[in-house]
């Protein structure tokens, strides 16, 4: 019968970020997995700026690459510039950063996502679910989908990564048409249906700024700003970034900017309400900045070329939805932009969300079983949020479509995926969420260099990881445990370090001493002794690095080096997970009736009748929920 | 639906024979369990929240038990935040069992020890440091520790952490939104205010925690000792030191091995006295075993009064003081309204900074002795509380103890030269060990050692 032709594992709708990464995962289980794309050429497409990581979302993405995930492979191989960004405080909060070249990233997305055995493409979008009633706790369980243009695909997981499709309406000053990207359109139907079956959606609003010819830019009034030498790359698995790497230029706005934009600010479709969704605060748009920090008179501006061969440069910090001859007027009073050619003009797009408190930690929804979501119809922003998202619902969906089973979430302790998706089921969110390292309360054990560590036994458990991969990891754990029991059981005498530590600039010592309390030192590197061949007894580091590669033995020094300096605060912040973790393993039944413990607040009541926390940990930190409130569900629960 | 909380019911006043005795019965359902056995002109059910009603509580069958007043609190405005009943009935024990038994074949369940208190704490009416002090006050066993205990029911040490840790809040926020700001190079907290901010809260600290040596004294008392030689005078001095107290203090017991003879109150506070035998070289085995034993109280003591006779012909020496091995004994020189009258030159204890001379008998330097005493015990004296709250309880010294060695490595991690998110990573964790405190983080284990501590109907 050609209505049920159609039959699947796992649909997923739409393929930026969020769906490319959930599609793979999903197939690399085992699953048949359909991809529905308005566009297929749009594949991975970078909507705002072409770049990948920065501060937290570096973090994600080392998680998503240590995990099993695609997107630092992709960003790697098609990377023109790299830097480790913070470098001037701690390495919990290093994070890598790279610019892309934007149709390279999209075609190398699309390429490897054809590349997977059991991915099956449909350029349409889903604009409705059929539903079963679900097991409990379940209200509803989902057996398919139901395309524009009237395919009906019956699946046992849909994983909805819309992006910014839903209802999308684009705004430049007061005209506004409907797309959820530049040239691209929108998609309607599926909002409505969800909230037949009792959905809440809400609205967001994004914005990207205007791009400019780099042609038209005055360079050298500009100041150009080089990759790292070298360059590191954001994949564990890649040896080394062997891409041409070109510059990026800093600016800054000056007075006459802000003179020039606020004149439009009664043509601005924020300030005149047009725009009902909330922006995000911390990543404001220029007249936001002018507007709240007005004692400010020169905002950053970063001019990132968006490619090798492309004129087309991204004007970061600039992000705008202006009148377009506004727009101009502002970019031209700007340091090396007075000539500068507008190619096209910022814009901001409005778009539904769910708030994603109506998802479980596995991002599965707590109304429908094998309905999932991921990305910005959570409620975030940023490429890597969306990926990381998509991962995890790509797996869900994956164990899901098996039927039963244990499902899979990252816990806060384990990484920034696990704060973040935790961020949004508890917290719920009113304004687009973006990762930070504020968010991350276990930062000093979640570092960018450790993600590997932390995650990819879990990848390998799943099936996602390969099993290079995983002898790699395991050779790098043994050598860590070599080194560091040779830094420690190694005495050096005065004569043969002092030289060195002069060297670098600290004290020099008396009496032998153990290395391992030098390395503590923060002017000495390990890598630095390293090079100390008298240090070493004959053959000890042959040994423990047992024929290693560079890059893979680098990691191991820095693995030993990092721990060691930061020794007390490593383990200090151990207690804490343990202490906090009792929490995190308390769980509540899904079907718990709030109404049924009497000594709760009624506002707390409210929070967690609606929330539906799945653990007293995920419960203390719903805001509303009263320290009281907690104690009264333990002792609910235990009696 | 029925609520799964039960109501519970319990005698609140003391065991034995009184005036009144009176029920507490708390819980969704105790107005209507009482309501079933009371015979008054008009049901509890329609009384207004704070009013008392006469009446009569009958058993099943219809017999009147006794003639009662009950008053009633609805929710939220009751002490433990549900809708309470008191039932006042006569005192004595047999007629607030037959009360209590009566409710308790209504539907009420028995309470267990501090369940009354536990469910004020579930329902937000106090923390967990308010609900400690209940128990601490109805243990109190001077003035001093009443008041301490009540000032810490009305929230003053909560409030005093929370002002701390609005403060390290604060701080911790701005070092951690640093963080996220890589490129700019800026700082949101200049270092110099987190160095100061560390010092304050370190000094709140400190002086909560240097108040636990006085707090503990005033809610367990003092243990003083009284030695010298045999007729020295020692029990003139205690008696003088009796008719001195200001009131009358009885013992718990079962609190110490020690056998006390007396208590004292002096400035609010609870001197236990222990009398022991002097301390003279012998070779009998039995007197031997009580210089022991002697040895060992005066080791134990926190204050140890040696009275010496200044008529006597044979002195202690500093070193005989000495070897008790303590700072906390005060030399008695006993009987100067004598020794006025003598023409004896001054002896070489005298010299003893500790030494104080006293007439037992004309009660000349006593006030002087009380006041020594005191200052030995607590350090300072007892009405010298308006700089902070005091200290009482242990667990409560321990969590100021680890949340102060966390600003600690905090400050050392400044001075250090450490960057924001090892800051953050110290003053979270004091932030997070004081949150034990008012029970904002609370496992069952730790309600259940609070909770236990306290008397069945509290």
């Amino acid at each position: 019968m050609a209505v049920s032709e159609m039959k699947y594992d796992v649909v997923v709708g739409g393929a930026g970020h969020a769906g490319l990464e959930a599609a793979m995962a999903a197939a690399r289980m085992g699953a048949s997995v359909l991809v529905v794309t308005m566009d297929c050429k749009a594949i991975g497409r970078m909507s705002c700026n072409p770049a990948i990581g920065g501060t937290a979302k570096g973090h994600l993405v080392r998680e998503i690459d240590a995990l099993g995930g695609e997107m630092a492979k992709i960003a790697d191989a098609t990377g023109i510039h790299f830097r480790m960004l913070n470098l001037s405080k701690g390495p919990a909060v290093w994070s890598p950063r790279c610019q892309n070249d934007r149709e390279a990233y999209s075609r190398e997305a699309g390429k490897r996502l054809g590349s997977i055995e059991g991915i099956a493409f449909l350029e349409d979008a889903v604009v409705d679910v059929a539903v079963e009633v679900g097991p409990k706790p379940f209200p509803h369980k989902l057996v398919g989908v139901v395309t524009a243009k009237g395919k009906r695909v019956s699946c046992r997981s849909f994983v909805l990564s819309s992006g910014t499709f839903m209802r999308a309406i684009m705004h430049t000053g007061l005209t506004h048409e409907k797309g959820g990207r530049f040239g691209e359109g929108a998609s309607y139907g599926l909002t409505e249906r969800l909230e037949s079956l009792g959905f809440v959606s809400g609205r967001l609003k994004t914005g990207t700024p205007p791009r400019v010819s780099l042609e038209s830019i005055d360079l050298p009034a500009v100041e150009p700003q080089h990759s790292d030498s070298p360059p590191r790359p954001l994949s564990f698995s890649t040896q080394r970034i062997e891409n041409r790497l070109i510059p990026m230029y800093l600016t800054y706005t000056s007075p006459t900017t802000h003179e020039a934009l606020r004149r439009g600010f009664d043509r601005s479709p924020m300030f005149t309400g047009r725009i009902k969704g909330v922006g995000p605060r911390y990543c404001p748009s220029i007249e936001d900045k002018i507007n709240r920090f007005a004692d400010k008179d020169r905002h950053q501006i970063y001019l990132e070329p968006e490619g090798y061969e492309t004129d087309t440069v991204y004007v970061n910090g600039f992000s705008t939805s202006l009148p377009e001859e506004v727009q101009l007027e502002g970019l031209r009073t700007v340091q090396g932009l007075e000539k500068v050619r507008m190619l096209r003009p910022g814009y901001a797009v409005e778009y539904d969300f769910f708030p994603p408190h109506q998802a479980s930690a596995t991002l599965e929804t707590k109304l429908v079983m094998g309905l999932f979501f991921a990305g910005q119809i959570n409620g975030t922003s940023g490429y890597e949020e969306a990926a990381g998202q998509g991962l995890i619902a790509g797996i869900n969906s994956a164990l899901r479509s098996r039927g039963g089973g244990e499902m899979f979430h990252v816990k806060r302790s384990d990484g920034y995926l696990g704060v973040m998706v935790d961020d949004l089921v508890t917290k719920s969110t009113e304004e687009p969420y973006r990762m930070f390292t504020s968010r991350a309360e276990y930062r000093l054990l979640l570092r960018q260099d450790n993600a590997d560590r932390r995650l990819t036994r879990m990848g390998a458990k799943l099936g996602l990881v390969e099993s290079a991969t995983l002898a790699r990891l395991d050779a790098k754990e043994r050598a860590i445990v070599r080194l560091s029991t040779l830094t420690s059981r190694t005495t050096v005498a005065p004569s043969t370090i002092n030289g060195h530590l002069e060297a670098v600039g600290t004290e020099t010592i008396d009496a032998p001493d153990k290395l391992i309390r030098l390395v503590k030192r923060s002017e000495v590197s390990l890598e630095g002794l390293l090079g100390v061949s008298e240090l070493w007894s004959e053959g000890a580091l042959d040994f423990a690095r047992e024929g290693m590669d560079e890059r893979t033995w680098s990691e191991v020094v820095e693995q030993v080096d990092i721990e060691a300096k930061y020794e007390g605060y490593v383990s200090r912040q151990r207690e804490q997970v343990l202490r906090f973790d009792s929490f995190e393993e308390q769980a509540i039944p899904g079907d718990l009736d709030y109404d049924r413990i009497p000594s709760l607040s009624s506002e707390g009541r409210e929070r967690l009748s609606r929330m539906k926390p799945e653990t007293i940990g995920q419960a203390s930190r719903i805001s509303g929920v009263t320290s009281s409130d907690v104690s009264v569900l333990m002792v609910f629960l235990k009696e | 639906m029925k609520p799964s909380i039960d109501t519970i019911v319990a005698i609140a006043t003391p065991p034995g024979e009184g005036g009144i005795a009176v029920l507490r019965v708390s819980g969704p359902e105790a107005v209507a369990i009482v309501d079933r056995r009371f015979r008054a002109p008009t049901p509890l059910a329609s009384a207004a929240s704070h009013t008392a009603h006469v009446g009569a509580i009958c058993d099943a069958a219809g017999e009147r038990i006794d003639q009662v007043v009950c008053t009633v609190f609805r929710a939220p405005h009751s002490y433990t935040g549900e809708d309470v009943v008191e039932v006042s009935c006569h005192g004595g024990t047999l007629t607030s069992r037959r009360v209590m038994g009566v409710l308790l074949e209504t539907g009420a369940e028995m309470a267990r020890p501090g369940e009354f208190t536990k469910r004020a704490f579930l329902n937000g009416k106090m923390d967990l440091a308010q609900a400690e002090a209940v128990a601490e006050l109805i243990h109190a066993r001077s003035d001093a520790a009443r008041r301490i205990s009540l000032e810490q029911l009305a929230g003053r040490l909560s409030s005093e952490v929370q002002t701390l840790r609005r403060s390290l809040m604060d701080a911790v926020g701005l070092l951690e939104l640093e963080l996220d700001f890589a490129e700019d190079g800026y700082e949101f907290l200049d270092r110099s205010k987190i160095r100061e901010l560390l010092n304050d809260a370190g000094s709140s600290l400190r002086r909560l925690l240097e108040s636990y040596r006085a707090g503990k004294v005033f809610r367990d008392g003092v243990k003083l000792v009284l030695t010298g030689a045999p007729n020295a005078g020692k029990s003139s001095l205690l008696n003088a030191l009796l008719k001195e107290s200001r009131a009358i203090v009885t013992e718990v017991p079962g609190t110490t091995r020690d056998v006390i003879e007396e208590g004292l109150s002096i400035g609010g506070v609870l001197f236990r006295v222990v009398d022991t035998a002097g301390l003279r070289p012998t070779s009998d085995p039995v007197e031997r075993e009580g210089v022991e034993r002697a040895h060992e109280q005066l080791r134990s003591a926190d204050v140890v009064i040696w009275v010496v006779d200044l008529m006597a012909p044979i002195q202690p020496t500093k070193e005989a003081i000495e070897s008790i091995g303590s700072s906390h004994v005060i030399v008695a020189l006993n009987k100067s309204d004598v020794i006025a009258r003598s023409s004896s030159t001054r002896m070489d204890i005298e010299d003893d900074s500790r030494a104080l001379r006293i007439s037992a008998k004309t009660g000349d330097g006593i006030q002087r002795l009380e006041e020594e005493m005191l200052a030995v015990a607590v350090g300072r004296t007892p009405s010298d509380n308006t700089e902070g709250a005091t200290v009482t309880n242990a667990r409560h010294y321990d969590v100021l103890r680890r949340a102060s060695r966390s600003l600690t490595l905090a400050l050392e991690s400044l001075e250090g030269g450490k960057t924001g998110e090892f800051l953050a990573l110290d003053i979270r964790e004091a932030l997070n060990t004081l949150a034990e405190l008012t029970g904002e983080v609370t496992t069952d284990d730790i309600m259940n050692a609070v909770f236990s501590k306290f008397c069945i109907g509290k």
